[in-house]
């Protein structure tokens, strides 16, 4: 490819930030502009010159890119910024409030003053914290800051210094008795393989190497294992489908690219029990039949980073990845980790592909599905971290003793993400079936004796269940039958003082800031639905009818499920709560 | 004696669109198949000679068994399928989608939807007044062609005829996202200092007039435009030895612009710059 180069020259910090990736390809995009940004703050035109020569992608190309991740500044930028979450949890808990001291003291949202910026952030993930504020600070090395819970005054600090080299505390859980995906966390030092080891780590691993591929994908598909991410497609389906595939190589991705308003789940367990997750993926491409594994984070999770970073090189040192895993002759497999950029449509399934080999974001049509074409156009299985995690139990306890726990049709632990008001905000571990009513007791339910007004089910794409629905059963099955959907596991409680239309307005806002422009239903429909409900709480007038049809055409004509489920939640709002009448 | 490719024989597939039993070429699309049984359905982002971007939804159709409507233009027949174009919910879609559009962009140049905006009873303005649009200036920063981005649909065929699929100067991009989203060089610098090499095709294959040659937009701006006076002659570029076919519209035997056939095999709608552009010297008199 003949490329014409842009006139600009890279500065000397720009020049030492790509020089790791000459011989590198267009799917090292990503991690170069990341590379940049960390080390600079921003993206000029001289390093985004610098990169496309390195790797060969023309300029307007890597332009089309960089501008699609929120991360990623193209016009210059303080090297601190600070990132305030105001979405659903930290709204509920105060995060405008936040935003407001902040005005006062450092200035509007996106104005630099004094080497420093804040911008308002969609969902950190840390919501049992919330509200959240999480720095960046470029340099050499960067370093990120997480204030969670966050005062107004403690941003301001934020904003104000350097960030301490902490990128926060350890994940929290509160039930102790009968963990089984979470027994680690919390218990176990997450950065020592020993540790791991010492409490059943690799057992699982060595049985599957034992049973054989074979093996590993009838137990898997006898469990009954329902994917976690919130489509709940039965994994060992897609898996022996991937498997069965002749084209190669054959790829295995971990989405974990969680970004759903209200959800923490995979935070959790990747900051709690890292090597849980190294294991799982080796397990899987084993039975894929994968040498490669990729790990799409988030970019918003700097400690997950760190402890999987760690627990991926001591797994190699250890020979648990790399050639020839726990000594297996022929079975070689490796993990990278891909850092996302800030973007919600890259944990839909496709879009990470897209991501991975340094496109846009954007989501292919399917068919193909991943199974038969998708990353480098090969067959491949993208499994969500909690789904992953399920695989050592599989593996130690059998099917039959796995498919004991929950349901029929729903098999299995699962997690929840409780926040809002609920006395105990936290990742809850429970079988499926466990009552809505059950797990607003584990947390304690509404505090200060206040009344519940409503829950959020499954996040900002799922529903909103009333308080005389708290006796459904959390299954698959018993979400479907009751029209709402378990999602990706947000339990997100309203009380009575709850400002619902802002609640909804802001995920209206989630959906408009999210889409990724492709098609015409998402990327109109999503500002055509926010405008409507801005105009609904400002006047009164009579928008249903309206938000209606324009929502049923995104659900029926969206390319990705974005689109498709942009206006689930405000339906349900309507049609449940009584919501903007 | 000569020796003509005919390709693999196809087998047929037997599928049924709006009741009646159709059978088209393996391969075929649900649009290929409704556009072989005289059947219309209405296209923006769709080219003939690009691989379906199938971004702009306007030809969403019901597959039944299919949770989500479909796009014709991408998707596939296959055998049994049972397809509806015009069903209460592909109508409400179409005319949904449609109004979404006139909503955002201006589609006064852009043929055809007019017509199915009537057809379909939309209503943009039902939006209100201050429905956000992508309304912005025009961008003339070359002799040659004018970039007016308030018309844009963001069909990515542009972007796709620059790229890979074929002219490989890549000049254009996608930048940002959302409703922000728009057609870009890097960094928006101005068209001639970009890859760009004056092709023209992006132009060719632009569907709503937000790119178009600079003759064609001052003409326009000057109200001396007037398609029905024009008459497009085939002719074979002189300029090297590939032979391309041009096709010349001319006004008022004036040269007002070049094209070239999508179905010519040597182009398939594609030119240089000078087989599009370099045709002042036959005029200048």
């Amino acid at each position: 490819m003949d490329l014409k180069l842009l006139d600009a020259v890279a500065s000397r910090a720009e020049r030492e930030a790509v020089a790791g990736f000459a011989g590198g390809g267009r799917d090292q995009l990503l991690p170069a502009l990341h590379a940049v940004n960390d080390r600079v703050g921003w993206i000029s035109q001289g390093a985004l010159n610098l990169i496309c020569e390195t790797l060969h992608v023309p300029p307007a190309d890597a332009y089309g890119v960089a501008s699609f991740y929120s991360l990623f500044a193209l016009e210059e930028r303080p090297e601190r910024v600070v990132h305030v979450c105001t979405d659903l949890a930290c709204r509920v808990r105060g995060g405008e409030t936040v935003c407001d001291v902040l005005t006062e003291h450092v200035g509007a949202a996106g104005k630099a003053r004094d080497g420093v910026t804040w911008l308002r952030s969609p969902c950190l993930g840390v919501c049992e914290r919330a509200p959240a504020a999480l720095t960046f600070q470029a340099g050499d090395p960067a370093t990120t800051e997480l204030v969670a819970p966050a005062t107004g005054a403690s941003a301001v600090l934020a904003a104000q210094r350097e960030p301490s080299a902490s990128d926060g505390s350890p994940p929290l859980i509160h039930q102790k008795d009968g963990l089984r995906l979470l027994r680690r966390v919390g218990v176990v030092d997450p950065s020592s393989v020993d540790g791991y080891r010492a409490t059943g780590g690799y057992a699982a691993l060595r049985n599957a190497l034992r049973m054989g591929e074979a093996a590993v994908l009838r137990e898997v598909t006898d469990a009954g294992l329902l994917g976690r991410g919130g489509a709940a497609f039965p994994t060992g389906r897609k898996w022996a489908a991937t498997a069965a595939q002749p084209a190669g190589p054959h790829y295995l991705v971990c989405n974990a690219d969680e970004s759903e308003p209200g959800t923490f789940k995979d935070r959790v367990l990747l900051e709690g029990d890292p090597f849980a997750l190294v294991e799982s993926m080796t397990i899987a491409a084993f039975a894929i039949g994968a040498r490669q594994g990729y790990v799409y984070l988030r970019g918003e999770y700097p400690r997950a980073l760190r402890l999987l970073r760690n627990a991926i090189e001591v797994a190699r040192e250890r020979g648990f990845l790399g050639v020839d895993v726990m000594g297996h002759e022929g079975f070689s497999f490796d993990i990278e980790i891909r850092r996302g950029a800030g973007a919600y449509i890259c944990g839909e399934e496709t879009a990470i592909f897209n991501s991975i080999e340094g496109f846009r974001g954007e989501p292919r049509t399917k068919p193909p599905f991943p199974v038969e074409r998708g990353l480098f156009g090969k067959p491949t299985v993208v499994n969500n971290v909690e789904t992953l995690v399920n695989l050592p139990l599989i593996l130690t306890e059998g099917a039959a003793a796995y498919r004991a726990i929950g349901t029929e049709a729903s098999a299995g632990p699962k997690l929840f993400c409780l926040s809002g008001n609920v006395e105990r905000p936290g990742v809850y571990e429970v079988p499926f079936g466990t009552t809505l009513r059950e797990l607003l007791a584990l947390a304690g339910g509404v505090p200060e004796g206040r009344a519940l007004r409503a829950i959020l089910l499954g996040g900002a794409a799922g529903g909103f269940v009333r308080p005389d629905e708290l006796d459904l059963p959390l299954t698959m099955e018993d979400a479907r039958a009751a029209k709402t959907t378990l999602g990706s596991g947000v339990v997100l409680v309203l009380d009575d003082l709850a400002d619902l239309g802002g609640f909804l307005l802001r995920i209206a806002e989630f959906f408009r800031d999210e889409s990724c422009g492709q098609c015409v239903p998402c990327r109109i429909g999503t500002v055509r639905q926010e405008e409507a409900i801005r105009r609904v709480l400002a006047a009164g007038t009579e928008e249903r009818p309206l938000l209606r049809e324009v929502g049923g055409v995104m659900r029926d004509s969206s390319i990705c499920g974005l689109g498709q489920t942009a206006w689930n939640a405000i339906e349900s709002a309507i049609d449940r709560l009584g919501a903007l009448q | 004696m000569t020796i003509v490719d005919i390709g693999i024989p196809k087998r047929l597939v037997e599928f049924t669109v709006d009741g009646s039993t159709v059978r088209v070429p393996e391969g075929s699309t649900i649009l290929d198949a409704c556009a072989a049984a005289g059947k219309e359905i209405p296209t923006l982002c769709y080219g003939d000679t690009l691989e379906p971007a199938n971004a702009c939804r306007v030809c969403m159709v019901e597959v039944e068994g299919s949770r989500t409507l479909v796009p014709s233009c991408s998707r596939k027949a296959e055998p049994g399928m049972v397809v509806h174009t015009d069903s209460e919910r592909t109508r409400t879609s179409r005319k949904v989608v449609l109004e979404l559009l006139a909503s955002a962009a201006d589609l006064s140049t852009t043929p055809e939807v007019a017509r199915w905006l009537a057809e379909t009873g939309a209503d943009p303005d039902r939006f209100g007044p201050d429905a956000a649009t992508v309304a912005q200036p025009a961008i003339v920063d070359n002799e040659l062609y004018v970039r007016d981005y308030g018309k844009c649909i963001l069909c990515y065929k542009c972007v796709d005829a620059c790229g890979e699929q074929w002219q490989n100067s890549f000049a254009i991009t996608v930048a940002g996202r959302g409703f922000d989203a728009r057609i870009s060089t890097e960094f928006s610098n101005p068209l001639p200092d970009s890859a760009c090499v004056y092709c023209g095709n992006c132009v060719e294959v632009c569907p709503t007039g937000a790119l178009s040659f600079k003759r064609e937009y001052d003409k326009r701006a000057d109200g001396s435009w007037d398609e029905s006076r024009q008459t497009a002659t085939t002719t074979v570029c002189t300029f090297c030895g590939v032979g391309c076919t041009l096709t010349l519209h001319v006004q008022d035997n004036e040269i007002v612009k070049v094209a070239s056939p999508h179905e010519s095999s040597v182009t398939h709608g594609n030119l240089c710059i000078k087989g599009r552009f370099g045709w002042q010297h036959v005029q200048n008199r």
